[in-house]
């Protein structure tokens, strides 16, 4: 097997460029889906025979919590290859994630208080489930005030680094606190073993979101990657020619 | 036409959640548009001093 291609990934003239072109087909794509899970969850999926029209909500809580998650995970697997391997473009790309993941961990804990209200009758439980997903808001806000207290980017690339690797525990305690702990929260019902517990009506709006956001966070991501390239790259000859051209 | 906007009674509850979901992803494209615009701007400026201080 050869590896070029991860080599290739380390080269920032090579990524910004891939980057740029990638960035309008994941874009679109995910504005369809996004357009087409809306119509599918507010109009057509029929409504709960628990929770009456109020489980509309989950076509927004459950994305934006699987981006809470997703997005870290991914920060942290960059911040883990910038880390090892030295790669600039890695620490750009985990850099890239931070705002991302905590504006939509926000979003879930605001959806999430939303739907607990009607359902629980609270706005707010200290319960593990809760506790822990603010936590990783509290993450994502310690890296991005780490990064911005520290002025030589290298220094604030690997410092940050290892909070995004440590903080990474938070994940898999987030999606089991409702197995291993009594939680007002309930269960998976698409993330599990075995098959999803939501009708398909109820359940196609639901993956077609969860697809579409995740394509919308690559989107911005390659986005935000060529902002942090370009901050990391000083003087550099491929970088002259592209802003001349 | 009422009744979707009604939501069962759970208007106060879904609206917001979708508007607020929403928000967030209209602010994401917003700021990281304007993310790569300054950074840009600033190669740009940092091209035309010669390419000297950081």
């Amino acid at each position: 097997m050869t590896w070029t291609w991860f080599h290739r990934l380390g080269s920032p003239p090579h990524v910004y460029r891939l980057a740029r072109r990638l960035t309008p087909w994941f874009s679109w794509s995910a504005a369809v889906l996004i357009l087409a899970a809306l119509y599918g969850g507010l109009v057509l999926a029929p409504p709960d025979y628990q929770q009456g029209e109020g489980f509309r909500m989950i076509y927004v809580h459950a994305p934006t919590a699987w981006m809470s998650l997703m997005v870290y995970t991914t920060m942290a697997c960059a911040a883990a290859v910038g880390l090892v391997w030295r790669m600039k473009v890695a620490h750009a790309a985990a850099a890239a994630c931070a705002p991302i993941g905590a504006s939509f961990t926000f979003a879930a804990l605001v959806t999430g208080s939303l739907y607990g209200e009607p359902m629980w009758g609270t706005w707010w439980e200290w319960d593990p489930r809760l506790t822990s997903e603010l936590i990783l808001f509290f993450l994502y806000l310690g890296y991005m005030g780490l990064r911005g207290a520290i002025e030589d980017t290298q220094r604030a690339d690997r410092t940050s680094a290892v909070l995004a690797v440590v903080g990474v525990v938070n994940v898999p305690i987030i999606h089991y606190s409702v197995t291993w702990w009594n939680s007002l929260h309930q269960a998976p019902s698409v993330m599990r073993l075995g098959k999803p517990t939501l009708a398909g009506a109820m359940l196609w709006p639901l993956l077609t979101m969860l697809l579409g956001f995740t394509l919308l966070f690559v989107a911005l991501l390659l986005v935000r990657l060529r902002a942090e390239i370009l901050a990391r790259e000083r003087n550099a000859s491929w970088l002259q020619e592209e802003l001349a051209a | 036409m009422r009744e979707f906007f009604d939501m069962g009674g759970y208007a106060a509850f879904v609206w917001p959640a979708y508007a607020v979901t929403f928000a967030v992803v209209i602010l994401n494209v917003f700021w990281a548009r304007r993310a790569l615009a300054q950074a840009l701007a600033a190669a740009r400026r940092r091209a035309a001093g010669g390419g000297g201080a950081p």
